[in-house]
């Protein structure tokens, strides 16, 4: 399977006359779906791509985000009310210049791209996702990270009230992430604001989320309130609960298995029954853009 | 009566099979549909686990006899959605691809842990009828032993694949320790009574 090219991320207009063109052709879900399956699998063009683009109520109704809860339609179910307006994000710690901005604020400061990244969970199964966002570099750079900052820690809201899920400890609350930052700085590493052209739902980790489409999908953390630059490597919530199996890096790589799930294959969402595995690639497929930064480390051992 | 009572219960163990194939055809099954019936088979053999393990209980508990002429047929539903079970991981989730499922299968512990607890299966589904239990005799008893071991495996299967324990595993698994523990007390009384 070729990798989806961070070059071949197709403009939101483009993409939008595209869904029209789709939508005229009279292209069903079910007829995508025969398609998917004459068409050779592989991305051979863009084009090719956007038939493969995982359904909206699919990506909004499947989703893993513990704090709504542990089933994977809690968080549409549990998320609706959820207050995202006002939201203040934090970047602070090791830079030179502190800053908070709201969610809005963020929206109209930076340049919104559409990026149509694949998202591989650790659970085994993959979608293809057109988010609307922007580098997480150009946020970093407002702030002047130090040369003290070489790691990046996400946290994500805490508030039992509306989330269900903290009211257990399924994790320990606060959600925490983090990246070196190195990763944190790399174009691909995307501050998400919405999806499909719309706003970014609740369940999905409005009002704004990170994706690192070349790591399993718990490392792009949802709800962020404070993006903080620090000295030493943080220490993440799945670390935290179960160090065996959920490493600071967590790239997506088919030669490590989970202690409990064998990495070398996944279920593409929205497939149907027909169809079968599909083999997982390095680091996603995104390998060209950031084996590099990791040229001199065991990924075995850093997993 | 008994006889019309347990062409009903039959009847109603079917459910499961039907529920699933009224799911697929209808394609109300979501994204991962095939993730979808294979744990829908799992959750069902726990389930019959259960029932097994509490037909015991029930007439010990119950002013009703009638319960554990229940037992076999539901055993026999465990060891059949197990299969089911079992082969829609061998087949529809990995086409019969060997290589994959073998280093499953030793790898990881809740895969070898549950194909254990189907290989166990297997001596009690093979000697469940009248004819063994008099060949066996009072072997016949140790051996049928071995459904508590499947069932800590059945649960131990869950909570293995589950990234957390919350809340499902931890549900099955605490129905399953207290159908066990309430058997260590009948044992000692009929000890002491004994």
């Amino acid at each position: 399977m070729k990798k989806i090219k961070y070059s071949e991320i197709t403009p939101e207009k483009i993409y939008k006359k595209r869904r029209d063109f789709v939508k005229k052709l009279g292209l069903s879900a079910g007829s995508m779906f025969i398609g998917q399956n004459l068409i050779n699998p592989a991305f051979a063009s863009n084009d090719n791509l956007e038939n493969k683009i995982t359904e909206y109520r699919y990506i909004t109704t499947y989703n893993n985000y513990y704090e709504f809860g542990t089933k994977k339609n809690d968080p549409v179910e549990k998320s609706q009310n959820f207050k995202t307006k006002p939201w203040n994000i934090t970047i602070d710690g090791e830079v030179k210049k502190k800053i908070t901005l709201t969610a809005e604020e963020i929206k109209n400061i930076f340049p919104i791209e559409e990026r149509i990244y694949k998202l591989r969970c650790v659970e085994g199964w993959s979608m293809i996702i057109p988010w609307l966002g922007f580098s997480l570099s150009k946020l970093l750079e407002k702030a002047a990270p130090t040369s003290k900052a070489k790691f990046v820690k996400f946290t994500s809201i805490y508030d039992p009230e509306q989330m269900p899920g903290q009211r257990y400890p399924i994790l320990k609350w606060p959600y925490i992430e983090g990246l070196r930052i190195d990763e944190a700085m790399h174009p691909l590493t995307t501050l998400v604001t919405g999806l499909y052209g719309k706003e970014l739902p609740n369940q999905n980790g409005a009002p704004l989320r990170l994706i690192v489409p070349w790591k399993y999908g718990f490392k792009s953390t949802k709800v962020i309130v404070n993006i903080k630059l620090v000295e030493k490597m943080p220490t993440s919530s799945w670390m935290r609960a179960s160090p065996k199996e959920y490493g600071f890096y967590s790239n997506v790589n088919p030669r490590v298995d989970h202690p409990r799930w064998s990495q070398a294959s996944e279920r593409v969402i929205g497939s149907g029954i027909i169809s079968e595995r599909i083999p997982t690639t390095m680091f996603n497929g995104y390998g060209d853009e950031v084996a590099h930064l990791y040229s001199e480390m065991d990924l075995k051992k850093n997993f | 009566m008994i006889k019309y009572f347990k062409v009903i219960v039959f009847i109603l163990c079917l459910w499961p099979l039907a529920a699933i194939s009224l799911n697929i055809y209808f394609d109300e099954l979501g994204p991962e549909p095939i993730k979808k019936i294979m744990h829908h088979f799992g959750e069902w053999t726990l389930i019959f686990i259960c029932l097994t393990l509490a037909m015991s209980p029930l007439k010990r508990f119950t002013p009703f006899n009638f319960w554990t002429k229940f037992r076999r047929m539901l055993g026999l539903y465990v060891f059949f959605y197990a299969t089911v079970h079992l082969l829609i991981y061998v087949g529809l989730d990995y086409r019969f691809d060997w290589d994959p499922i073998l280093n499953d299968v030793l790898k990881k512990k809740y895969i070898y842990i549950g194909f254990s607890a189907w290989l166990l299966l297997i001596p009690l589904a093979a000697t469940s009828s009248q004819k063994m239990i008099k060949l066996l005799k009072h072997n016949w008893k140790k051996i049928h032993k071995l459904i508590y071991v499947i069932a800590v495996f059945g649960s131990l299967h869950y909570i293995w694949l589950s990234k957390t324990i919350f809340f499902k595993p931890l549900i099955y698994s605490l129905i399953i320790l207290v159908l066990l523990a309430l058997r260590i007390r009948i044992k000692k009384k009929d000890i002491n009574y004994g």
